[in-house]
């Protein structure tokens, strides 16, 4: 076993995440999906450090977890904003910028 | 020179997997798998948030075996901890019966998402093991064991060849948290519906009715705004019943309305004396309590 296999493991999670993106139509699990799909890349990245024996890896998976608190914070926040004036979460309701 | 010698030795080792990790990986990469697809499969939100929490728990444990443990713990901390509890925060506020809808929007869209996902997945794994078949991986014994370890250099490096990108940091998360914040705000004077007080006060002497509307009835089996107040001949005030509450069954309050209009069971004056009211009522020579309750 090489740490290549992590990099199958990465890849088989981001492509879960991207089908989750794709097929699911509640806002939030869409926005979970997003979220396996940050997290599968953190660990390529890891994996990565690993192969390289560098730290850089490391320090780019603690950079998208910053990235992904903040883009969580504004984007749960922009869901509950949708739903307070549409009664709905699904994805498919939202289909004007306004109102 | 010791150090140097043990780290010489440490790195051979760790050069290659050992045992140990692939059996932590060999547990660990089906059940974040698991957690995936159980996130991607499950018809409640809450239900995925969970399978997520368990693929996040997984790959965190997963971070600490590939010599990784700062990040590892700022995953289980941040991601598990934090952002998962916002999403089921999230989820309660946002309704969580508000299950995916069965219809498809575009027709065979599941399908063909389902077939790009496999040909994604089948793409970059075969690509990556192509290329990445014959690689040695370097390990991070040295950087781990050497300047304090693994956090303390993660730290030299963010705040010397990282600082610019950790000072944007800093600059983003203060941006996240003001949008939010003004997302998140609702001007309820900004509307219009509220009235002010003075308002409701000339509205309510103009009206009909410049007292106070009758309160909801309270009586010793129920007191919610359901119940609605009995007038002195047992009917029901209606301007006592709430628009919006369903009010209570007039037959729950049977025992309240015979009580209000007197043909109901007269409280026993010596209830708390421990004498019995039925033993009283037999002996006509009694006080001026049993007469009152006989009346």
């Amino acid at each position: 076993m090489t740490p290549t296999y992590y990099l199958l493991l990465s890849a088989l999670l981001f492509s879960l995440g991207a089908v989750g993106v794709l097929v699911r139509r509640n806002a939030i699990v869409v926005f979970m999906c997003v979220e396996l799909m940050l997290n599968a890349v953190n660990l390529s990245l890891v994996t990565f450090a690993r192969i390289n024996g560098e730290l850089d890896g490391q320090i780019m998976a603690f950079f998208v977890m910053v990235v992904a608190a903040a883009e969580v914070v504004v984007g749960l926040t922009i869901i509950m904003s949708i739903f307070r004036t549409r009664r709905s979460a699904s994805v498919d309701d939202s289909n004007l910028l306004k109102y | 020179m010791s150090a140097f010698l043990l780290a010489q030795q440490v790195t051979e080792v760790a050069d290659t997997v050992s045992t140990g990790e692939a059996v932590a990986f060999w547990v660990l990469a089906p059940l974040s798998l698991l957690g995936a697809l159980g996130m991607l499969f499950a018809r409640n939100a809450v239900h995925s948030a969970l399978f997520l929490v368990l693929t996040m728990l997984s790959l965190g444990v997963l971070y600490m075996v590939q010599q990784a443990p700062f990040l590892g713990f700022v995953q289980i901390i941040v991601y598990t901890g934090a952002i998962m509890m916002l999403f089921l925060f999230v989820l309660m506020l946002v309704g969580r019966d508000s299950s995916d809808s069965v219809v498809e929007v575009l027709r065979g869209q599941r399908l063909a998402a389902s077939l790009l996902g496999v040909g994604f997945a089948a793409l970059v794994a075969a690509s990556l093991a192509r290329a990445l078949n014959d690689v040695t991986p370097v390990g991070l014994v040295t950087p781990n064991t050497t300047d304090g370890g693994n956090v303390a250099n993660i730290g030299v490096a963010l705040f010397t060849d990282y600082l610019f990108p950790f000072e944007l940091t800093s600059a983003l998360l203060i941006t996240a948290a003001v949008g939010a914040m003004v997302l998140a705000f609702t001007d309820r004077h900004a509307r219009g519906t509220k009235k002010t007080q003075r308002e409701l006060v000339e509205e309510r002497f103009r009206g009909d009715r410049p007292g106070s509307l009758p309160g909801p009835g309270v009586f010793a089996t129920a007191n919610s705004v359901a119940t609605p107040a009995l007038l002195p001949d047992g009917s029901i005030a209606e301007e006592s019943l709430s628009a919006i509450v369903e009010t209570t069954a007039k037959e729950r309050l049977s025992g309240d309305v015979r009580d209000v209009a007197g043909t109901g069971e007269r409280p026993d004056a010596h209830a708390l004396t421990g004498a019995r009211a039925d033993a009283r009522a037999d002996t006509p020579a009694e006080g001026t309590a049993t007469k009152e309750g006989e009346e």
